[in-house]
């Protein structure tokens, strides 16, 4: 139930960090979302088995370890994407705002 | 067994070679040779696997020995091998394009195209759904270091929105599609798509929970509601690279949809009909969207998102004929728009502008260029004798097959808006740069108007070389007619490819 709660609080959360029109802020409600659909992995492995997924442990009480697998690899790489979407936040002459600024797209300089 | 065994090599030696010309110099011969080569036999073995596969059989491996259903194997059968094949086509002409112009000459271009490589074969082999999620963000990782590539090489970074975009837009739907593999494996204990065969026909939740996974890949696939982001991130960057985008990324988004469906759903009949409702808009919307476009890409873009709308219709009638039709026409769209993509990505190189009033009386001065321009261009809107005739009318034979009329009727009336737009790109490339007075390549202020540069035989080859594909495979449509129905054959019948996977 807890649990159930927290990615309801960050899936909203992160919705409304991404409706903002700051990119840095929506990069911000990305890594929320990432973090709720971890949790959501977690999850998905059932969290009532909660013993180490070693060889002596009783497999009854073993947790699966496959979700968690499959957390390691999405959060490395969110990480990997956040870094790349930082870097484009604080690139171009435009500010990070992600307002349209109507440009044909193309390269249309000697025309326009 | 031992050609299975090979699989892996796909990915791993893209992989590795991108690590390995990750230090050369800028435009240090022995990369380049490196990534041509291996583009080369990527494609030579793509061929040998269509080759060996084109009887239905199913090759797999399951990495690392494990036994069925623990490992995460590789698959490749008739759909994947031809995918692979095109795939590799594409990738060697769309790079040979990029090293001619801006983007390969910066450093890491060469191991960014590996690494791409790399992700969509991964992609087109896995037969495990979080695996898949891995191959797409592996072959998205790259992507976006060469959007930004493109970039410098316009001098300074003008706007990076549509990077931004396009960045912003693929985590969001990687994550959902992740929350799918999450809900998958909780409902299914499983993400192993051989497993999971038929698994969503049988439960609810299943289906429920593959349901997310394929609403992620079609907003992958820029199917309407969501197609707005193709069309304004795609042409933002440099030709070569819109080029080596169309025929990679959103393809691998419907080779995903249409296997998934296949093994997953076993093609239940019940939820067709949202397929053909949603696919059916994205050829109208795609075709009416590029009316009110005044570059040459951004046209193409649009058209890109209306054809998507025709292949996947292909999965949503989930007939013989009807896969077999769509896989045809998927096979032909990438070769076709590629080619659309570098010949006027080449006068955009030249002419430094794709706007379509800054291009007149090339085709005077380069009436290869033209030709390869008018037959791609003839073939997207489906004239015989080329590939996009045959791709149209057995998709359109198949839909009237399936009952499915109205979709037939919406799929002949946007194929004549397509030639409509075609002849819009057409005109400005013919026009003489005099008429209507205005002076040729924008020199407002000139004296007397600057040369205007030609493109050259160089640039033209690799658009030529597609637009000569797609003629034979319009004059010799038997033959990947026959491969695509062994592929479909391979969609209808699971069978093959379970017991390929779990044994």
């Amino acid at each position: 139930m807890v649990l159930a709660l927290t990615i309801g609080l960050l899936v909203a959360g992160a919705a409304y960090l991404m409706l903002d029109r700051s990119y840095l802020r929506a990069v911000l409600g990305f890594l929320m979302l990432g973090h709720a659909v971890n949790l959501l992995l977690f999850a998905s492995g059932g969290i009532q088995r909660r013993g180490e997924p070693l060889e002596g442990t009783d497999p009854a009480a073993a947790a699966d370890p496959l979700p968690q697998a499959f957390v390691l690899t999405a959060i490395v790489i969110a990480f990997a994407i956040t870094v790349v979407m930082l870097v484009l936040a604080v690139t171009g002459r435009a500010g990070d705002d992600t307002a349209d600024r109507e440009r044909p797209a193309g390269r249309s300089e000697p025309v326009r | 067994m031992t050609t299975a065994a090979l699989l892996p090599l796909l990915v791993g030696l893209p992989l590795g070679a991108a690590g390995l010309t990750a230090p050369a110099r800028a435009g240090a011969p022995w990369a380049r040779a490196v990534l041509l080569g291996l583009l080369g036999a990527n494609l030579a073995a793509g061929i040998a696997l269509v080759v060996a596969t084109s009887g239905g059989a199913v090759l797999a491996e399951p990495v690392g020995a494990w036994p069925g259903g623990i490992a995460i194997p590789f698959v490749a059968d008739a759909l994947s091998s031809l995918m692979l094949a095109v795939t590799g086509l594409l990738a060697l002409v769309c790079t040979a394009f990029g090293l001619m112009t801006g983007p390969g000459a910066a450093r890491l271009f060469p191991p960014l195209v590996l690494a791409l490589l790399g992700g969509v074969n991964g992609a087109l082999l896995t037969a495990d759904l979080f695996n898949l999620f891995v191959f797409i963000e592996v072959m998205l990782l790259p992507s976006y270091g060469l959007l930004v590539l493109a970039h410098r090489r316009q001098g300074t970074m003008r706007s990076v929105s549509g990077t931004r975009l396009y960045v912003a837009f693929n985590l969001f739907v990687s994550t959902v599609f992740l929350a799918g593999v999450a809900l998958v494996y909780g409902s299914a204990g499983t993400v192993n798509l051989a497993e999971l065969a038929g698994a969503a026909q049988e439960s609810g939740t299943v289906a429920a929970a593959v349901g997310v996974c394929l609403a992620a890949l079609s907003m992958k696939a820029a199917v309407v509601p969501v197609h707005g982001w193709l069309a304004r991130a795609y042409p933002s960057t440099s030709p070569a690279v819109t080029a080596l985008f169309s025929g990679l990324h959103t393809k691998v988004a419907i080779y995903a949809i249409y296997r998934i469906y296949a093994v997953v759903f076993d093609g239940e009949t019940r939820w067709l009909w949202i397929g053909v409702l949603l696919f059916s808009a994205t050829m109208l919307v795609g075709v009416l969207g590029a009316v009110g476009e005044n570059t040459m890409r951004s046209i193409l873009a649009f058209h890109m998102v209306s054809q998507i709308g025709y292949i996947l219709l292909g999965v949503a009638l989930f007939t013989p004929l009807g896969l077999a039709a769509g896989i045809f026409y998927l096979l032909h769209h990438m070769i076709v728009k590629a080619s659309l993509f570098l010949s006027t990505g080449a006068v955009e190189e030249r002419h430094g502008t794709g706007a379509l009033d800054g291009i007149r009386g090339v085709a005077r001065r380069d009436p290869l260029l033209v030709a390869a321009f008018g037959v791609a261009a003839l073939s997207l809107a489906g004239i015989p004798p080329f590939s996009g005739f045959v791709a149209k009318l057995t998709l359109i034979l198949a839909a009237l097959d399936a009952g499915q009329v109205a979709a037939a009727v919406l799929a002949i009336v946007v194929s004549l808006l397509t030639l409509l737009s075609m002849i819009k790109i057409w005109n400005s490339l013919v026009r003489r740069p005099d008429e209507d007075g205005e002076p040729a390549g924008g020199g407002g202020t000139a004296v007397a108007a600057p040369p205007v540069p030609r493109v050259g035989l160089r640039l033209t080859l690799p658009a030529l070389t597609l637009a000569a594909v797609t003629l034979g495979l319009g004059l010799g449509a038997e033959l990947l007619y026959g491969l695509s129905a062994t592929a479909a054959a391979g969609l209808l019948d699971t069978s093959g490819y379970v017991e390929a996977v779990l044994r």
